[in-house]
């Protein structure tokens, strides 16, 4: 039982993993990993309404008619994103300017609609918990990953900390180094997950 | 497994569900109204005193026209003005609090928020010589980029973030400057 907790959250870090294999959450992925930290702080908000929202929706699926399902679902996760959004506002002030404009986006997230449908609507509260925790986890990785390559390549240092004096290869900063290291990642995580 | 598709079992779960989640929403709104208030006047105050001398009192926020201003007093003496400005930049609304003596000097810079591209114009806010620039800022000076024929270096590569930047702060001088003609 406890190997089996173990493998739902491993399956959201390499074989499952939300950014490389499954693909989904494209937008913040490539907006926000402009640096490591950005990134992980755009991980960790989104994993918090991922792991709230599967336990709620997982209780509640029981109970909800087929056909209303995804508007439940909706509000479900609008409402703990806008519960982030105000905390954040209010406790952390500084994150929240930096991630503002990102944060309503995580509704629309594929990942969480989509480990709703996919995963909590079919599962107990407890499990549905640990496979929000391994996908948000696997998530975050992802980021600070993409984060990490962008922010070395792009401007010389990592988590903030300065190496190299002068700029980067600008490129890596803006969109397309976004694609690219994306690209490179998905091609080695495919790999690695195919073993 | 899930309750029927008939009409009342539908419209009975989104009425709850939505209930439900209004009164979270209201709730947690209810306890941050105050500590999001607070900050956000802790981050105004915080940049009115990096811009401005020390000493003095900090007057409430005042208006003109559009735009907001702070006064720095010793009792009757008017020691500064901080002005909050904002410019079109590249990709936003640039805005910027001005620390401004009566004489026109511009004593100090600070950028309160911007969406500019990331390594380029947003480096407004960190490129350590641009920002020096803007320490005591002579009031003869002419501030515009040099491409311009002012005074400022632009940030490489980001003209357009200059311009705001140098915009931005010409307002605020020239606000200044009409309300001690007042």
């Amino acid at each position: 039982m406890a190997k089996n907790n173990l493998s739902i959250i491993t399956k959201g870090l390499i074989k499952e993993n939300p950014t490389f294999v499954l693909v989904l959450g494209m937008c913040p992925t490539l907006a926000t990993t402009t640096s490591a930290l950005n990134g992980m702080e755009m991980g960790l908000a989104t994993m918090f309404v991922l792991i709230l929202s599967n336990i709620a929706i997982s209780l509640i699926a029981p109970v909800v008619p087929d056909k209303v399902h995804i508007p439940v679902y909706i509000v479900v996760i609008a409402t703990f994103v806008t519960v982030l959004q105000l905390l954040m506002q209010a406790y952390t002030p500084a994150v929240y300017r930096t991630l503002g404009l990102f944060i309503p986006l995580i509704v629309v997230n594929c990942i969480i609609l989509g480990r709703a449908e996919a995963y909590a609507g079919k599962n107990n509260w407890w499990k549905s918990a640990l496979d929000g925790l391994g996908m948000g986890l696997g998530f975050t990785m992802s980021l600070i990953v993409i984060g990490i390559i962008r922010e070395i390549l792009g401007n010389g240092s990592i988590f903030g900390w300065k190496f190299i004096t002068g700029d980067g290869i600008l490129a890596f900063v803006m969109a397309p180094g976004a694609f690219l290291v994306l690209g490179y990642l998905m091609v080695l995580f495919n790999k690695i997950a195919k073993k | 497994m899930a309750a029927e598709n008939n009409f009342k079992n539908m419209v009975l779960c989104l009425f709850l569900v939505c209930l439900f989640c209004g009164a979270i929403l209201g709730s947690v709104y209810a306890v941050t109204k105050k500590p999001i208030e607070e900050a956000a006047i802790a981050e105004a105050r915080a940049a009115i005193a990096e811009v401005l001398p020390e000493g003095g009192e900090i007057s409430e926020p005042l208006k003109s026209g559009e735009m907001e201003y702070y006064l720095s007093r010793s009792g009757e003496n008017i020691n500064a003005y901080a002005v909050k400005s904002s410019a079109a930049g590249f990709g936003g609304p640039l805005t910027l609090m001005v620390g401004v003596l009566p004489d026109g000097t511009i004593y100090n810079t600070k950028v309160l928020s911007h969406s500019e591209t990331p390594g380029l114009g947003a480096k407004c806010d960190s490129d350590a010589h641009f920002i020096a620039q803007w320490k005591e800022f002579p009031a003869n000076g002419k501030i515009a980029v040099k491409k311009d024929g002012g005074d400022i270096d632009a940030i490489t590569a980001s003209t357009i973030t200059s311009r705001a930047y140098s915009l931005a702060v010409q307002n605020a001088r020239n606000l200044v400057k009409s309300l001690q003609h007042k």
